[in-house]
């Protein structure tokens, strides 16, 4: 790169200086002809700074494939110059998907093998950042060796390679596995860093080699090795060479958090040997730095993860409350963050710093004041409710544009979850509609229809609360469907006397009929709401005495309206009024309860990002089918996907609903009920497993597991299960529909059943599936079932 | 995992462009603008933190950014990579930087962008945290940058310069050495630079800085 340097920086001189676009085009395409030339001639001693040049450009967005083969090579070329750009273009100009990168094989494989450190660091630095699977399969062996050797400096690019050629080829661990004890031992930070990736990168990858490194055999002490050396990190302070303003290696602290938390997780004994030094870090650094904030960070994630004292946990709280009351935006942001992981498992621990999260919301930052929106979200529950929705209501009046959709939506959708009263949440809707009409979903129109149309009570009330504010406004649209469905429908009850619940308000026949008529002639109604002006124009027809000319007159207009769909219905309206007006009552009364659509909940709660956490635990599909007779022959014929679609959810009344939402998802352990062998047939065997969780007694949770002993595989199982009409039975979706042969991974599948009337449980199962080329159906009765289950 | 690390000015023009994923060069062209035009909008006083563009992932991944003077620093992490972290990484990129270049400021980048791009192999490679002390970086740069140099002395036979060098001083044979150095018709030898406030000791080759 030396004595190129003049040409390269040269060039860059000449494009600096060009005025314009179309200049600097002109300067790089000349260029780009030299550099053409000098490749098909071959000047082996300059190549290297005509590629430089070449790269120059590309990095500024011009054509420089033709460089390709140039990298391949220079990369053959002995001197190190040249290897150097050689490996540089290859890395920027080659990925895995030119047919060219894999001429470079043979190239790495010699440079991996000679002994010049520098030249195997670029070799391995190349392979690892383009490595095709193919490429890492041939040189797989050559970087295995490269882990035993002598230098530091190739060791650990050797340890980060291997981690990338997992990613690419997963069968490789098997070759990496076995060195990794070995290497936790080594004092060097960059070998010691690359270790802990490698070791992260296979515990994620497979639950067997996460096994393997939790044990606590003498030879393969990894916990223990991870926690001493966190330890020495921590307490030598500031004095060695990788320190970050006065925390030692804080990267190095962080990765090794990061593996304890995934070695801790769910694991008693590994929980165990790294409580204390968890404790020891969480008061020990030092946060009046960044660095030390990070490892912080880390701790408090990697407590609250582990299966760790009480007291910890507690302690990680605060330490994020504390973080969350920080002036430096950036610790709040991560604190943020941090508690919108924790809200899952640990709800009522973030509910005390509500307070502060909903402060968060009006940051001019916006970074923050999304993270603040989800928190919120999640944080909404039927005690804080209104106070919430309040706040979020606010919130959502000044918030940017690009958040008001997930605000408005996750309003909704709290409401219709927490709402106290059917008062309240028709308000709440009409508020979100009125202040971000725009911004809803489509079928928040018909939900709120919907849900006036089932609160009879309410009818007078809704009424007029949506002609005032639609006297006021006519621009949001899903506010004017609304309002003009319910004006058409309870026209008579907004004429007729007073309601406690509003102020009165008297509205003269005359100014509804304006008012309808304004919004259908409005340049700002879309069609469909024309369409639902009309139809509530025709129907006030039958609700409002005196008489209809001017109904009339609107309908014999629209007959010629451009708009196909208003030219249709007011010619049909029109016939009403003609021919059919003895009809015309009976068309026109009053509509009956909308059955409520069920899919529209659970698709509200699966799009919504904020109230993720909270809706994988909501709507669990129901097996409504199963709610009918216990004789289910005819029912089991159904089509297999019903069983796995989430149907409609069940509206159970509050209390049930809350308690789900308490309960995790996973399986609990099993408890002390015995669990039953079903079912076996030529290999294939279901267990099931019962457990009772202590806090809700109606509540049944079974696990079937399916099993296959059997030299064949078992494809496309499928289970599907029935019980007696006064329990509730949903069916949670399987861990797969294969059972591999020889005792593979068996698939489990959970089911929840609520007995209510603490009835006697029977409980019909139907399996289907594919099993040495056969298809099977098993239609079967449980027999035996335990007491417990259901006394 | 890193996905990509971008380098560029106050008004976009990239000075390093380092993708840790397969892209396309227009998809490649295309995130250097989005990420500008994304970066660019954020007040003084705000995080450092941001929500990807859609082209690099989304919200799944994240930029984690710094602004120093003209230039702005950004990286694209995904959900496994610790934010503050990464800040503290990006601060340790840039010591290292002008620890490599004495007082690095954006035109030592513009001109030695293949410098840069060796610098930060040391520190990230595939997309992981490779080494982060800054003294083991600068050691193994300069013993591939001497590496370099002796190879261009022996393959441009440029031999007896450097014995001229070893009798004269560096400073003695300046004259001698250029006029040497000419009748190799080596046009790349500089006799004077108009780069920043480097200073070149000529004739010898080029220090790295």
């Amino acid at each position: 790169m030396v004595a190129s340097s003049l040409k390269l920086q040269d060039l860059i001189q000449e494009i600096r200086e060009a005025k314009t676009q179309a200049q600097e085009r002109e300067v790089i395409q000349k260029e780009c002809a030299h550099i053409r030339a000098s490749f098909r001639d071959g000047d082996p001693l300059h190549s290297h700074r005509q590629l430089a040049k070449l790269l120059y450009v590309h990095m500024l967005g011009y054509p420089a494939h033709f460089g390709q083969m140039e990298c391949l090579k220079l990369i053959a070329s002995p001197r190190f110059t040249d290897k150097r750009v050689g490996y540089l273009g290859a890395m920027l100009l080659l990925d895995e998907r030119q047919d060219a990168h894999l001429l470079i094989t043979n190239s790495i494989k010699n440079d991996l093998s000679q002994g010049i450190e520098a030249v195997q660091g670029l070799a391995l630095c190349t392979l690892s950042a383009m490595g095709s699977a193919e490429m890492c399969r041939d040189l797989a062996p050559e970087v295995e060796k490269l882990l035993l050797q002598p230098s530091p400096y190739v060791r650990k690019k050797a340890v980060l390679t291997a981690v990338h050629m997992i990613r690419k080829v997963p069968e490789l661990s098997d070759i990496f596995l076995p060195p990794c004890a070995q290497l936790l031992h080594e004092r060097h930070h960059g070998i010691l860093l690359g270790t802990v990736t490698l070791i992260t990168e296979l515990c994620e990858r497979s639950p067997a080699a996460l096994q393997h490194f939790r044990k606590a055999l003498p030879s393969l002490q990894v916990v223990p090795q991870l926690v001493h050396t966190l330890r020495t990190l921590v307490m030598t302070g500031c004095s060695t060479e990788h320190s970050v303003s006065g925390v030692s290696d804080p990267f190095l602290q962080v990765q090794i958090l990061r593996l304890l938390r995934i070695l801790g997780r769910n694991h008693e004994e590994s929980s165990e040997t790294m409580n204390d030094l968890l404790a020891q870090v969480a008061t020990n650094t030092d946060t009046s730095r960044n660095a030390g904030n990070a490892v912080l960070f880390e701790t408090v994630l990697t407590i609250m993860d582990i299966r760790s004292a009480a007291g910890l946990r507690v302690l990680a709280v605060n330490i994020l409350g504390r973080f969350l009351l920080n002036s430096d935006r950036n610790i709040r942001y991560v604190a943020l963050t941090s508690l919108l992981k924790l809200v899952q498992s640990d709800h009522s621990a973030v509910q005390r710093h509500r307070p502060t999260v909903v402060e968060c919301l009006w940051e001019p930052d916006a970074s923050l004041s999304r993270r603040a929106l989800e928190l919120s979200l999640a944080l909404v529950n039927s005690s804080n409710v209104r106070a919430m929705t309040q706040e979020l209501q606010g919130f959502l009046e000044s918030c940017p544009p690009d958040l008001r959709p997930d605000c408005a939506s996750g309003i909704l959708l709290a409401a219709e979850r927490f709402a106290p009263t059917k008062r309240w949440h028709i308000d709440t809707i009409l508020r979100v509609l009125t202040t971000a009409g725009t911004y809803v979903r489509d079928d928040a129109v018909a939900n709120l229809i919907q849900l006036i149309g089932g609160a009879q009570e309410l009818h007078a009330y809704s009424v007029r609360r949506l002609y005032s504010a639609l006297a006021e406004d006519i621009s949001q649209q899903p506010l004017v469907q609304v309002a003009a469905w319910c004006i058409g429908e309870y026209g008579d009850l907004l004429l007729e006397g007073t309601c406690e619940e509003t102020e009165p308000l008297q509205v003269e026949k005359e100014e509804v009929l304006a008012l309808l008529e304004r919004v259908l002639q409005s340049q700002m109604s879309l069609p469909a709401t024309r369409g639902y002006a009309l139809t509530a124009l025709m129907k006030l027809s039958t609700r409002l005495h005196g008489d209809n000319n001017r109904i009339c007159q609107v309908m014999s207009i629209y007959g010629s309206c451009q708009d196909v769909e208003l030219q249709q219905r007011a010619v049909e309206y029109n016939a009403l009024f003609r021919k059919y007006d003895h009809l015309r009552a009976a068309v026109l009364e009053k509509m009956p309860l909308v059955e409520r659509g069920g899919p529209q909940v659970d698709e509200e709660a699966k799009e919504s990002k904020e109230v993720a956490q909270l809706s994988e635990a909501a709507p669990v599909p129901t097996e409504t089918q199963a709610s009918k007779l216990l004789d289910l022959l005819d029912l089991l014929d159904g089509p297999s996907e019903n069983a796995q679609h989430p149907p409609p959810l069940d509206p159970t009344p509050g209390d049930t609903l809350i308690h789900l939402l308490d309960l995790p998802c996973a399986p609990l352990p099993p408890a002390p009920i015995p669990n039953l062998k079903v079912f076996e047939r030529e290999g294939l065997q279901l267990n099931l497993s019962f457990v009772r969780p202590p806090g809700t007694p109606t509540l049944l949770l079974i696990t079937v597991t399916a099993t296959n002993t059997s030299g064949g595989d078992v494809t496309h199982f499928i289970c599907q299960a029935a019980v007696p009409k006064s329990f509730q039975l949903q069916l949670q979706a399987p861990s797969g529909d294969t059972v591999p042969a020889q005792g593979g991974l068996p698939m489990t599948q959970l089911l929840r059943i609520l007995n209510p009337n603490k009835a006697p449980l029977r409980l019909k199962l139907r399996l289907t599936y594919d099993h040495f080329g056969q298809s099977v159906q098993e239609i079967f009765e449980v027999n035996n079932l335990p007491v417990e289950t259901w006394q | 995992m890193i996905k990509a690390i971008l380098i560029f000015n106050n008004h976009g023009k990239p000075r390093l462009s380092k993708f840790y994923q397969p892209y396309s060069e227009d998809t490649q062209q295309q995130i250097i603008r989005e990420t500008f035009h994304l970066v660019s909008k954020r007040d003084e006083n705000v995080c450092n933190f941001l929500e990807g563009g859609l082209l690099i992932g989304g919200s799944d991944n994240k930029l984690i950014y710094r602004h120093y003077a003209t230039l702005y620093f950004v990286f694209c992490v995904d959900s496994s990579e610790s934010e503050l972290g990464i800040l503290d990484l990006i601060q340790v990129f840039v010591e290292t930087l002008d620890k490599c270049f004495e007082n690095v400021c954006e035109l030592d980048l513009i001109f030695h962008v293949d410098k840069v791009h060796n610098i930060l192999a040391e520190m990230v490679m595939g997309g992981m945290v490779l080494e982060t002390n800054m003294n083991e970086i600068v050691t193994q740069i300069d013993a591939q940058n001497k590496l370099e140099k002796s190879e261009l002395i022996v393959y441009t036979g440029l031999f007896c310069i450097s014995q001229d060098f070893s009798q004269a001083g560096l400073a003695g044979a300046p004259a001698r050495a250029v006029s040497a150095v000419k009748n190799m018709n080596l046009p790349e030898i500089p006799r004077n630079i108009n780069i920043g406030d480097i200073s070149i000791k000529v004739p010898n080759l080029p220090s790295f800085k």
